[in-house]
């Protein structure tokens, strides 16, 4: 299926950190969403928006999650702009083994941002009140490939972890028990 | 399952160095709501009168509001409950932020600390693992700069802080604890955090907080922030700037410091300046603020943007909120770059921004006066600045005059002597109040001074206008879209209330209507205070987002406790009424309950006698201030009754004061 070129809706939230005043609105209404049943409960530990927030450094970044990654990346630069000095961590969306962003606090499994599905917006922009996440749309040409579903992400991370011969075993006792 | 609540408390004894997670009675969230209002329960149950501020049978609770940690809008308030060093009655210090949200998502609903640490000690939540570190390396830092290190040290830049500064360890009665942008800053709760060696309280939580009906709470969450949006874009019209918007007062957003800087008084609440705000002023204060403002800075989950980060040339920053912006500068007839770089001072060492200042222009008054003495300030620099560094210091450290400043002016007129006591004029129930010197007497006001028990007017103010609008068509169009009106009567109230002449200040709102006024706006506050709602958008500003119609919607959608206005309204006047109980019970009568003396040139006497006596009528008090039998029946306080039977205090009308169990009694 790789390798055909496809034109493709491309959702992206922009963020102006210099608007975020560091609320977390966008980590409340995204747990809140997400929850199952919707809106149940409330826990900005499973939000797929995080604002890295330092306010003596003037710092605050809010960023979505996006995907999963196996390994950490050799990226440890810091990175100094308008006079704050950044790590380069702060602006990465990955879910990665070099730290807790964008995981279930239980289950350690990856997050990552849907655009809260149907919703005409996500709803992070929405609850945004400062204005510094605005959604946008584009068209885009790219190579189709399959994307992986959330369970497949979630079953990827059981499978690093556990190795499939466990994941295998543990799932056949588990439909026996049925 | 608990609904909005975890349903858990955490309590902390100091003295053995044990802790606990203890499961609380829902049935107590039905009838006190969260908050405040068992904050109160606890205190009444645990802390008799004979205990004083600094005893270590004294508690200090720390109490996130029934709602915190849910998605409702600017709901984020620590409710801080102890008995205070300095007015010797319960002190409920709130403070937003970001812990109280941080709380629930670890698990708990309140912290609550008894006993004393033997060494200076901090206290890391994280989630299910709770310990008590040492903090003997963090002794003698500032609240900020505590917080700053304890997240280094955890390698956790999540967690929330809350700490005090050295006033705090040296049990200055005015010290407060700070958190991130926010503070708990009245009644000097930090003094008895310090007498517990408890530097610090640091949360970390990753845990669900759940809600009863998803749906039906969303919805009202959307409402209110719909509503804050137009709100924001249609300002009130005919009041200050400052009163027309949302939000705690925007004193870190404005420029335009005429209304306080000309009708608020200077030095030791005595002078008003009312040509202060000239061109130049503005324009030199404006400059002070462009440079030294970083950003204006929001609490959890809230639209709006009370607070600012400051960076002043040389110092490290710091984050302010709200009033303190100016109460230095005008304590110490200064300029705004002064009280800026004043602040970040006091902010670290942990000071309540509307009691420090005034202390100290109280002290150099006395200093002018001949009743303090050159010899009492060895080494005071002369020039003005420098001479309110120097005692900020010395109160901080409780070196000299400043161990007795540190009392606060109350007590230290007291300790002083030589006719000292005229100079603390501005205190009510031994607090310093906000410096104003007015003209004619306000018999709104004059009863929330008199009869508020957070003995701090800006936290009881609020939804009625401070004043008459001078036009019939401007009333009438403000009462066009005031939905929050509890009843269509303050409509007509505020209708007829006129600038001069028959329906007009001291006579008009009649002393009926006042009572029905005040008694709507301190009946917001309460409910605020224990749902952990921001009063900036609900019991302060006019027409605010939340208010008594859509309150009982969120408690019972959000909380499942089922709720309506009636409901939620007897719940409120019932911990209200335990509060009073809780300072009666420690002799609080009616003799303390006065406006500042030099507040108001004209006073009413008759007036003021007619006021506070129907408004006692009215809460179901005795002419002493005592709730009477009757309405502690009613409100289910029997338990009260019956203390109050045990300890000789009548609650009848007569003789009421004959048998005070007062804790001021036995300290003097």
């Amino acid at each position: 299926m790789t390798g055909e070129k496809k034109k493709k809706t491309i959702k992206t939230i922009k963020i102006n950190i210099d608007k975020c005043h560091g609320c977390r609105a966008c980590e409340v209404i995204c747990s809140a969403f997400h929850a199952s049943p919707k809106y149940s409960s409330n826990n900005p530990a499973r939000s797929r928006i995080r604002i890295l927030r330092d306010p003596l450094r003037d710092i605050y970044v809010p960023v979505y999650a996006g995907e999963y990654t196996v390994a950490e990346c050799a990226g440890r630069d810091k990175y100094i702009i308008d006079g704050k000095e950044y790590d380069e961590c702060a602006f990465c969306r990955a879910s990665c083994p070099s730290r807790e962003e964008f995981k279930e606090p239980d289950s350690g499994l990856p997050l990552k941002c849907d655009m809260c599905e149907d919703e005409e917006e996500p709803l992070c922009v929405k609850w945004c009140p400062a204005d510094a996440l605005v959604y946008e749309e584009r068209e885009e040409e790219v190579e189709e490939e399959v994307e992986q579903g959330e369970l497949e992400i979630g079953l990827e991370v059981l499978v690093d972890k556990y190795g499939m011969q466990k994941l295998t075993n543990a799932i056949g006792r588990m439909s026996g028990k049925d | 399952m608990r609904y909005a609540e975890t349903g858990f408390n955490l309590e902390v004894d100091l003295t053995r160095g044990n802790i606990e997670r203890v499961a609380t009675d829902p049935r107590d969230t039905e009838l006190y709501l969260g908050g405040l209002g068992t904050n109160a329960k606890i205190l009444w149950d645990r802390v008799p009168p004979e205990v004083d501020a600094f005893s270590p049978e004294n508690l200090l609770i720390f109490g996130a509001g029934l709602l915190c940690g849910t998605p409702a809008t600017g709901c984020n308030r620590t409710i801080v409950s102890t008995i205070s060093p300095l007015t010797r009655l319960m002190a409920f210090s709130m403070m937003g932020g970001f812990w109280a949200p941080e709380l629930k998502y670890a698990g708990y609903d309140k912290v609550i600390l008894r006993g004393k640490s033997p060494d200076l000690v901090y206290l890391w939540i994280n989630n299910d693992k709770v310990e008590i570190r040492d903090a003997s390396h963090l002794q003698g830092k500032g609240a900020i700069e505590t917080a700053e290190l304890i997240k280094h040290e955890l390698e956790e830049p999540r967690a929330q802080v809350a700490a005090i500064g050295l006033a705090g360890e040296n049990r200055v009665y005015f010290a407060s604890i700070e958190q991130g942008r926010s503070s708990a800053s009245r009644g000097g709760i930090g003094a008895v955090m310090g007498d517990k060696g408890v530097k610090a309280i640091v949360v970390r939580g990753t845990t669900d907080i759940n809600i009863a009906q998803p749906l039906e709470y969303i919805e009202l969450c959307n409402e209110v922030m719909e509503y804050i949006k137009f709100r924001n874009e249609n300002p009130i019209k005919w009041v200050e700037p400052v009163l027309s918007v949302l939000g705690s007062p925007q004193e870190m957003a404005i420029h335009d410091e005429k209304w306080h800087t000309t009708n608020f008084v200077w030095g030791n609440a005595r002078t008003r300046r009312k040509d202060f705000w000239t061109e130049d002023v503005a324009t030199k204060w404006m400059e002070t603020l462009d440079s030294m403002r970083t950003r204006l800075i929001s609490c959890y989950n809230c639209p709006m943007q009370c607070g600012a980060t400051i960076s002043v040339p040389g110092l490290p920053t710091y984050m302010m909120k709200c009033f303190s912006k100016l109460t230095y500068t005008m304590a110490a007839f200064s300029d705004l770059e002064f009280g800026l770089r004043i602040a970040q001072r006091a902010t670290e060492y942990g000071l309540d921004g509307f009691s420090t200042p005034q202390v100290m222009a109280f002290a150099l008054e006395l200093l002018e006066n001949g009743i303090l003495t050159d010899k009492d300030f060895p080494e005071m620099p002369e020039d003005n600045e420098g001479r309110f560094y120097y005692l900020l210091d010395k109160i901080v450290n409780r070196e000299g005059v400043g161990d007795i400043l540190a009392n606060g002016t109350y007590w230290a007129a007291k300790e002083i002597g030589k006719s000292a006591e005229a100079y603390a004029h501005n205190n009510i129930k031994k607090q310093e109040q906000l410096p104003l010197k007015l003209s004619m007497m306000n018999p709104i006001y004059f009863l929330m001074y008199c009869t508020g028990e957070k003995i701090s007017i800006t936290q009881i103010e609020g939804q009625f206008p401070q004043g008459p609008f001078p036009k019939r068509e401007q009333r009438e169009e403000f009462v066009k879209d005031w939905f929050q009106v509890p009843d269509e009567k303050f409509k007509q109230y505020f209708l007829d209330w006129e600038l001069r002449g028959e329906n007009s200040i001291p006579y008009y709102p009649t002393v009926e209507m006042c009572c029905d006024i005040v008694d709507w706006q301190e009946r917001m506050h309460y409910i605020d205070d224990a749902l952990g709602m921001c009063a900036g958008l609900s019991s302060f500003p006019m027409k605010p987002p939340y208010h008594i119609h859509n309150f009982p919607k969120f408690i019972s959608s959000g909380a499942g406790i089922e709720m309506d206005e009636e409901k939620l309204t007897k719940a409120a006047k019932r911990y209200r009424t335990l509060v009073r109980a809780i300072n009666i019970r420690r002799g609080m009568r009616k003799k303390d309950e006065k406006p500042p003396e030099d507040h108001w040139k004209h006073r009413f006497p008759d007036l003021e006698k007619d006021l506070l006596d129907t408004y006692y009528k009215y809460k179901g008090w005795n002419d002493e201030g005592i709730p009477t039998k009757e309405s502690l029946n009613e409100l289910g306080l029997d338990y009260v009754y019956e203390d109050f039977v045990k300890r000789g205090i009548s609650m009848d009308s007569e003789d009421a004061s004959s048998n005070d169990a007062s804790a001021e009694k036995e300290k003097e």
